[in-house]
């Protein structure tokens, strides 16, 4: 695809561009003329001001006029080898977009072979072995530990990968999705569908009592018609959540936001957005492969 | 009229005055985000933090110190070499009194969070205006004046300072374009990789232009007045002159090297930036070969010290500016310390040290005295300052090469050697001695604060009548 709406662009980019070089050469040559003889002695241009000042009428150096000429030498030689006047390609037909591609072939033969060897092999194989966990310790620093951190125990917001809790599951499969197409797990406000003020307040108190947290009873024995009729759909009656939604288990007192009463309340009435981004794009099956695998073996749970 | 027959220095005293506490605030500035990155509890609250403070820095130590050292060298210079009084009656209080209202705004809402979002240009859209009639301003009371001269030809200093005034009204207008949807918040009137674009043609220029051309405009009348020598070529003033002004306009794109910007725009901005070389050099040999037959003088005169040594580092930032517009080096240093180290050894280095060795010369000038209070202290200022420079580029140029080595290091697997947490871990120790270097030098302000407080204090300010007849052929 062009980078000009209209062909007139292209050209009259090369034409100003190398019009404009051309110039520099022009002045220089123009100014250059004056030489003098060994021993001769410059005057001023006669001109002063503020009582005195003056100029000398010193010729150009002649190491710094070349210097000038060689860099523009070296621009105009550089235009013709590498794109630069409008949409001529250059006589090396460089870009961009061609060098990153060369530099991903390169890798991908490379490497490739160092990491695909382990497609042939399961993810629970490719987790007990220790050199493919290295790779995945290496992977998981540059593209995981941003967010889950570098010991994948996670932060606020950012689920803990070493426990055995799972939103979307703990197979290999289920890790494997989440890695490729990301995630989005969002939680839409429930202020209004469960009351006002204090029946938020009594389903948070359920929501304390079925995680084992201490709660007020007669609070959380009426938030529980609550919960049932607004929150059940995704969470459960039972409030164990659904890895189907990745609607989290409320019971197993681990929490991805907070458990206290506060920030409990402020997940019902306001929700919340989690996003885990799709890693697709950048990384490639072997690779992905091998972060499942390292992921994997933090859980203590083997695959279901 | 008495006061016409006198230069109008009071304008060129405040703002020479504004230019010290301006430099002293704005540093302080950037030591404070200098520690913050070391230790990042000093996030105090979100207006003391980096993300808002880094902008005040720039805008402080750019506009109002920069803009306030090149508004009195400017209105200082042009009316001494034309022979001729401000023009404009009022006009140049209302530049002196609307660009520290710019100022003061900036130092408010900055802070605030409310931010264009462009560097070197964050300012919101009100603000934006009330420059544009500051700067409309400036040009009519700089170019009034040049044309009431009395004197027959231009000199050097007055073309860097026209092309800097002029240029900067179109970068500032073009760069600035943006669609207002409340009083403190605006859009960019242009999208994508153009805004990327125009942002950076105004940012290199911004560079070229007010960091560069102006304080070249303040180099040619204050290194040849000190020295008590003739300018060195007047064929070199003419050729780098146009040369730099006309080749500058093409850098801007290698700030987006390997970015979205077309391939040809990437190359025609990398050619210009090296074709760019010879021309900033002209400036450096110009000024340094006019102490051609004064060199002793270096050994003495600390404020020469100033003016040389600010040329030496214009000189070699001018290299290096252009070595970091070639691709693969940029490949390199991009995102690395290394630009910060390479932008401070044009701030610190030159544009600081030639606005702090003019301000010494211009001070004692503009209160009826012959030199500063203390020439001891200039010299201390000096080398604490020089030290400092040093401290400061050298620990930036370590850490910058260090990132971009480390980030593109690669496992016999494939995989990154470092984790990018483990490129920041190594530079702390860079960052402690950048925090040194850069408290060195704000201590020199400190140093030249008091020198000029004591020069100035108890002195009536001073006269200096016009000639009467021009001396154009002595």
């Amino acid at each position: 695809m062009s980078d000009f709406v209209h062909d007139g662009w292209s050209l009259y980019i090369a034409i100003i561009t190398l019009a404009s070089l051309v110039a520099c050469a022009v002045l220089l040559k123009l100014m250059s003329t004056s030489k003098m003889a060994p021993g001769e002695k410059t005057g001023t241009t006669g001109h002063v001001w503020d009582e005195d000042l003056q100029e000398w009428h010193n010729p150009l150096p002649s190491w710094w006029m070349w210097l000038f000429y060689i860099t523009i030498v070296f621009a105009l030689v550089y235009l013709i080898l590498y794109p630069g006047l409008g949409s001529y390609k250059g006589y090396l037909g460089w870009t961009s977009t061609g060098q990153y591609q060369d530099e991903q072939k390169q890798a991908a033969a490379t490497y490739g072979p160092i990491i695909d060897k382990f497609l042939k092999q399961d993810v629970q194989t490719v987790a007990a072995n220790p050199e493919a966990r290295e790779i995945g310790q290496r992977l998981f620093l540059n593209y995981c530990a941003q967010c889950h951190g570098s010991d994948a125990g996670g932060s606020k917001g950012y689920p803990n990968l070493r426990d055995s809790d799972w939103l979307y599951g703990g197979t290999p499969e289920a890790i494997k999705a989440t890695l490729i197409n990301g995630r989005i797990g969002a939680m839409p406000p429930m202020g209004a569908a469960v009351g006002g003020t204090e029946d938020v307040r009594d389903v948070a108190h359920f929501v304390l009592s079925i995680s084992g947290r201490t709660h007020d009873s007669m609070r959380a024995q009426r938030g529980k018609a609550k919960f049932a009729s607004t929150c059940a759909a995704c969470h459960g009656l039972d409030g164990k959540g659904n890895q189907q939604i990745g609607a989290p288990n409320l019971t197993d007192d681990i929490w991805l936001h907070g458990g206290t009463e506060a920030v409990i309340i402020e997940t019902i009435v306001n929700g919340r957005m989690n996003q885990m981004p799709a890693h697709k794009d950048f990384l490639d099956e072997g690779k992905i492969h091998l972060l499942t695998a390292y992921v994997l073996g933090f859980s203590n749970q083997a695959a279901k | 009229m008495q006061s016409q027959s006198t230069y109008n220095y009071t304008v060129v005293r405040q703002f020479a005055i504004m230019t010290v506490v301006w430099g002293i605030v704005g540093m302080l500035v950037g030591v404070l985000i200098a520690a913050q990155l070391i230790w990042p509890e000093l996030n105090l609250a979100s207006w003391l933090s980096y993300g808002r403070l880094r902008p005040l820095h720039t805008n402080a130590v750019i506009f109002a110190f920069g803009g306030s050292a090149l508004f009195a060298t400017s209105y200082y210079v042009v009316q001494r070499t034309c022979h001729a009084r401000l023009f404009g009656g009022w006009l140049p209080a209302l530049t002196f009194w609307g660009w520290q209202l710019v100022i003061v705004l900036a130092a408010v809402t900055l802070p605030l969070g409310m931010t264009s979002g462009k560097e070197y240009a964050e300012l919101e859209w009100p603000i934006d205006l009330l420059i544009t009639v500051v700067w409309v301003s400036y040009a009519i009371v700089f170019f009034g004046t040049v044309f009431k001269r009395k004197t027959p030809h231009i000199y050097v200093a007055n073309w860097f300072f026209g092309a800097f005034i002029l240029t900067v009204a179109v970068l500032h207008l073009v760069n600035s374009a943006a669609i207002p949807v409340s009083l403190t918040k605006s859009y960019s009137a242009y999208a994508g990789v153009q805004d990327a674009m125009v942002q950076w043609w105004y940012g290199h220029n911004a560079v070229g232009f007010f960091l560069t051309a102006g304080f070249l405009g303040m180099m040619y009348y204050f290194i040849p007045k000190q020295a008590g020598r003739p300018v060195y070529s007047y064929r070199l003033s003419v050729v780098h002159f146009w040369a730099l002004i006309f080749t500058y306009m093409w850098a801007g794109p290698h700030h987006l090297h390997y970015t979205a910007l077309p391939d040809w725009a990437q190359s025609i901005g990398m050619i210009f930036s090296l074709v760019l070389l010879a021309p900033s050099w002209g400036g450096m040999i110009n000024g340094i070969m006019t102490l051609s037959g004064a060199w002793h003088k270096l050994r003495t005169d600390p404020i020469l010290k100033f003016l040389v040594v600010s040329l030496s580092f214009y000189g070699m930032s001018t290299f290096e500016g252009p070595m970091m517009s070639i691709k693969t080096v940029n490949a390199l240093s991009h995102y690395t310390d290394w630009t910060i180290g390479h932008v401070h050894s044009g701030a610190l280095g030159w544009v600081g040290m030639v606005t702090v060795g003019s301000l010494y010369y211009l001070i004692p000038r503009l209160f009826g005295r012959t030199e500063m209070h203390s020439m001891k202290l200039v010299t201390l200022h000096f080398w604490v300052a020089t030290i400092g420079i040093v401290l400061y580029i050298a620990a930036m140029w370590i850490a910058g090469v260090m990132q971009g080595l480390m980030w593109r290091a690669v496992n016999p697997d494939g995989t990154l050697t470092y984790a990018f947490v483990e490129s920041v871990k190594a530079t702390y120790p860079y960052y402690m001695v950048r925090l040194l270097g850069g408290t060195l030098y704000f201590s020199g302000m400190l140093i030249m604060a008091y020198n000029v407080f004591k020069t100035v204090a108890g002195q009536k300010p001073a006269e200096s009548v016009i000639p009467a007849v021009s001396g154009a052929h002595a």
